[in-house]
């Protein structure tokens, strides 16, 4: 029998065997079907959702599809690809994930889909529910704030006699996978080491195993060098008057100033920021208040305080365009780390327990001219609109310029995959 | 792997876990090791399956368990006074057991008796048209003693309506066994034709062709083939398959005996929904009658005798378990998540096996198909949907309780069957159907100026047939007044979706979680009109990228009651700024206060 059949992906005709996986026949003939749950040969999960094409006018998921003669598949369209964008950047909502804090950046298969798809910041808000680190496992941890439930481990990994290690509980937005610790114990060094390659992300750790790569040879800082940069066009209103210079103004709200610091590392083209911009409110000047209205304003870090929100409002009433840079702006960063801990007991940690408290500590500071700490630690886009965003932990000084100056001139942008990291 | 005779079988797991359950009031943690050792599994696995049910219980729920629908058409018929005064007479609130653990009280979406609401279960027993009064009868009455099977109400079977006597197909008298001489007389293709031939088809609410469905089913050459009805009806507002059950179990049976010699199944079950519990007993019962008279068991007279038998298999909470993979997987006692679909149940569906899972009221049609002839069948209803349709009515209207409708029944007939007064929306299909807008008056008379320019919706509505070939109806059908708020009933349909969501694809599970959170801010008043929008793009995304039809269906509701009352939703909205309304510093700081103030209380 012939088993030859003829499909068309985005228009383009292909001639491929009957029966083979869509993903897989894209890939052949250079279409790119990203995925997360897929994974070689083990049955198709349809959990991640990201690979979802057309097919026949219908949405489907592609790694479920067997191909079969006359079939229609559109992979690429806006639509498809805004879909495929909008499941990344729920999955980050959803989850808690620190990429700057996380041992397998670099190396997670959905911190790269984020990459490619140029994701500076989720459209949704973040959920930040308290989730389990799990660190009894004998051998694993168990990092439920960076699961993605593509349920890869519940399938795969068993014990020689055949019983499940990893294990959905709940459902729902509740739904986790936990480890069994008998049926972990049974797993040898191999399949622990498997388990964890087999994670998409950085859920599933084995201890003293876990960095495999040293920093700067990761595994996606390699293979990025091939993607094409990101164009992004800018529109932007900005009240300038001609000959006047563009009015420049920074923050750091909580964040640790490396941004700042980033900032200067722009260099010598500072020089030529200078020549086309004045700074107004900011660290770099020392000026404490606005003294004019200005083009552009920079925030570093997220709302932690009742000082933040305020100066946070105050740029956006002061400025024509707000952008975001670092991680901490973006989505909180390391201190919305904190918003899994009761409040109170954080004061306490900060204040009477710590190992760096005096001995005998016992008062939490409250006054009036205190800035008063907010239930969580808020990414400035949830207090107020953000217009542009710069990802990194520090963002990489060239990808700060370039977005700067190119808002300033109105002028389209593109990020390469070098300069675009979450990290 | 290596199988060991002593290993129980995975598919009685939910058997011994409501045993536990209903013996104990919970699972602990040492029955969980014996039972994931008597089913050779890992513990967490067992405890993934528990979690998944929300009638399983890891902590104590009470000696009285005491379930109260959550859901809105009981909010709407005054759930409020009743739930405080459960929680006044037990002394806690909600979601809790008393001290002396004797009651627990949880909730739980829709139980099935949306005509008699407010109503509840306890212990699995039926108590209906609740009254603050009564509930304080009730608790009570248990104190002192009293037996739940005496005091419990039998849910009544409120049959408002069914079409002249020669049209009538289901709620009519039926002499029990009497279709069944006709197996004589039929080879399986032949009935099968016959099914085909009549048009029957899901009335779970997909309407996919039955007879087709069975000849598939035939056609896959297995040595054991399983009929399936599928009794989990957690359709908000639906009972109609509780009350088939009640009034003409019979049916049932014969429906499923017809189909297991059409397709050649030796075995069948009834995945009974969980809420339904107090009907197993009565269907047991039937099910011996059936044995004593040859009907099922070994060697049943037919044109070639064949083998079959059913027993019932208890859901224990998941409206998911409705959707034929998921119940498939729940059957065999693991998580009920719906399955990839590389296969139809037809084609490998229970344990592997090629499986029919129908509905109720498909299965309950096909002996009184067989008993009228497909002829007389045949000239009821529409041409493409012949025969009758069992709706569940509740609401806003005098004339609550099933109607059994001609298919082709005009949409503004119906509605004055139920007598409701000032309608405004009438919820087909349940939260993920239709939301049907209707203006008072014969749909003449508009209700507001601003309505003007979409009149021709509500005009097209009123006009409309309730059949095959234009609106059809899985069973569900909620009635709203004027009086009722659209977002209130929209966020209750959210929040019914964010509950019963299985968890395992991203859309369905944060999306709707998400979009929920949204709906809230519009109820608070923080709303601007960039959040429609988005409301909007998220709806999209969840309905093209779920992984089984809850999600893909789950904003059905919210798309069209945004596109039917764009002034309500105006109302709801704020010009867009570039602050977000939903965040309020002086709540954000609230809790910070209190600590502060708290400590420098302890200092003084």
């Amino acid at each position: 029998m012939n088993n030859r059949i003829n499909l068309t992906i985005d228009g383009k005709t292909i001639q491929t065997e009957a029966g083979k996986n869509l993903v897989d026949v894209a890939k052949e003939n250079g279409i790119y079907i990203p995925t997360l749950c897929y994974f070689r040969e083990l049955n198709p999960l349809a959990t991640c959702r990201i690979c979802t094409v057309k097919l026949n006018g219908r949405h489907t998921t592609g790694c479920t599809i067997k191909v079969a003669d006359g079939m229609d598949i559109e992979v690429n369209t806006p639509e498809l690809l805004d879909n495929r964008k909008a499941i990344i950047e729920m999955l980050y909502a959803e989850g808690n994930h620190f990429c700057p804090s996380c041992e397998k950046s670099g190396n997670c298969d959905m911190q790269n889909l984020g990459y490619d798809m140029g994701i500076t910041v989720t459209r949704y808000p973040h959920v930040f529910s308290d989730k389990i680190v799990d660190f009894n496992p004998k051998r694993m941890i168990m990092e439920s704030n960076r699961c993605i439930l593509c349920k890869r481990c519940v399938e795969e990994v068993k014990t020689k006699d055949g019983k499940d290690v990893f294990s959905f509980v709940q459902r729902g937005v509740k739904t986790r996978v936990h480890i069994d610790y008998e049926q972990e114990e049974k797993l040898s060094e191999s399949e622990a080491l498997h388990a964890m390659n087999l994670c998409p992300v950085g859920a599933i750790l084995v201890k003293g195993m876990i960095h495999e790569q040293p920093f700067g040879e990761r595994k996606y800082d390699l293979l990025g060098k091939n993607i094409l940069p990101k164009v992004t066009s800018v529109n932007n209103n900005l009240h300038k008057k001609e000959n006047e210079k563009f009015i420049v103004a920074t923050t750091s709200l909580a964040g640790c100033f490396g941004c700042h610091m980033s900032l200067l590392d722009i260099d010598t083209d500072l020089l030529d920021i200078i020549e086309i911009a004045e700074f107004n409110k900011s660290p770099l000047t020392d000026i404490k208040k606005f003294s004019k209205r200005c083009h552009i304003g920079l925030i570093e870090g997220g709302c932690a305080n009742s000082e933040n929100v305020h100066v946070l409002e105050e740029f956006r009433k002061k400025c024509d365009i707000l952008v975001a840079f670092g991680e901490c702006a973006i989505m909180g960063g390391i201190p919305a780390m904190r918003n899994f801990v009761p409040l109170k007991e954080c004061l306490e940690e900060a204040y009477l327990n710590g190992v760096t408290t005096e001995i005998g500590a016992h008062i939490i500071p409250g006054h009036e001219d205190i800035p008063k700490l907010l239930n969580n630690v808020y990414p400035c886009n949830e207090v107020v609109k953000i217009d542009y965003y710069i990802p990194g932990c520090p963002p990489n000084a060239q990808h700060i310029w370039k977005v700067v100056k190119s808002i300033l001139l109105g002028e389209e942008f593109s990020i390469t995959h070098d300069e675009f990291k979450y990290d | 792997m290596t199988f060991h005779k002593k290993h129980l079988p995975r598919t009685s797991l939910m058997d011994v876990l409501w045993e536990i359950q209903r013996k104990k009031r919970h699972i602990g943690r040492d029955d969980m090791s014996k039972i994931a050792q008597q089913f050779n599994m890992s513990r967490m696995e067992l405890e993934g399956v528990i979690t998944f049910y929300h009638f399983f219980h890891r902590r104590d729920c009470g000696k009285y368990t005491i379930y109260l629908n959550s859901g809105i058409i009981s909010r709407f018929s005054g759930r409020k006074p009743v739930k405080k005064a459960f929680e006044d007479i037990l002394g806690i609130e909600t979601g809790n057991v008393t001290e002396d653990g004797m009651f627990g009280l949880l909730e739980t979406p829709c139980i099935g008796l949306s005509d008699q609401e407010p109503a509840c279960l306890i212990n699995f027993k039926p108590f209906t048209n609740l009254t603050p009064e009564k509930v304080a009868d009730i608790i009570s009455s248990i104190k002192k003693g009293a037996r739940l099977s005496d005091i419990c109400d039998k849910p009544k079977s409120i049959i408002y309506y069914t079409p002249s006597k020669d049209r009538t197909v289901f709620f009519k008298p039926y002499t029990t066994f009497s279709a069944l001489s006709q197996l004589k007389d039929l080879h399986p293709e032949e009935l099968i034709e016959i099914v085909k031939k009549s048009k029957l088809a899901g009335r779970g609410g997909a309407f996919f062709p039955t007879g087709l469905k069975w000849q598939f089913c035939r056609h896959n050459v297995a040595d054991q083939k399983y009929i399936i009805c599928n009794a989990d009806e957690g359709e908000p507002g639906t009972f109609k398959d509780r009350v088939l059950m009640e009034e003409h179990p019979e049916l049932l049976i014969e429906g499923m005996i017809f189909a297991a010699y059409a397709v050649g199944a030796a075995k069948g079950a009834i995945y009974l929904r969980a809420e339904y519990m107090y009907l197993k007993e009565p269907l047991e019962n039937l099910l011996s009658t059936y044995r004593q008279n040859g009907f099922l068991g070994s060697d049943i007279a037919a044109k070639i005798p064949f083998d079959f038998d059913i027993y019932i298999h208890m859901g224990a909470g998941a409206y998911v378990c409705g959707e034929e993979t998921a119940l498939i997987n729940s059957m065999e006692g693991k998580r009920g998540e719906p399955s990839t679909k590389e296969f139809f149940p037809v084609q490998k569906g229970f344990l592997g096996k090629p499986t029919v899972v129908n509905n109720v009221e498909t299965l309950c049609a096909v002996p009184r198909i067989l008993e009228m002839g497909v002829d007389t069948w045949l000239q009821i209803g529409t041409d493409k949907t012949p025969g009758t349709k069992i709706l569940s009515v509740s609401g806003d209207c005098p004339n609550k309780g099933i109607y059994e409708i001609e298919w082709g029944m005009k949409f503004n007939d119906f509605l004055k069957l139920t007598g409701v007064e000032k309608p405004k929306i009438v919820q087909f299909s349940g939260p993920s159907g239709d939301c049907l807008s209707i203006t008072p008056d014969e749909g003449k008379t508009l209700r507001s100026s601003q309505r003007k320019s979409r009149d021709y919706l509500t005009d097209q509505e009123y006009d409309r047939v309730i059949s095959g070939e234009d609106i059809t109806c899985g069973g569900s059908v909620m009635i709203f007044n004027e009086s009722r708020n659209i977002l209130q009933i929209i966020k209750s349909f959210s929040d019914f979706f964010v509950a019963e969501s299985c968890g395992i694809c991203v859309p369905c599970r944060t999306g709707n979680f998400l979009l929920n959170k949204k709906l809230e801010k519009l109820l608070h008043g923080h709303g601007e009109k960039k959040d429609l929008e988005d409301i909007k793009a998220w709806s999209e995304i969840i309905r093209t990228t779920s992984r089984c039809g809850l999600g893909q269906m789950s904003n059905n509701s919210l798309l069209q009651a945004i596109e039917k009352f764009p002034e309500e939703f105006d109302r709801a909205l704020s010009d867009n700024t570039d602050f977000n309304k939903a965040f309020h510093l002086d709540e954000a700081v609230a809790e910070y206060d209190n600590i502060i103030n708290e400590l420098t209380s302890d200092y003084e």
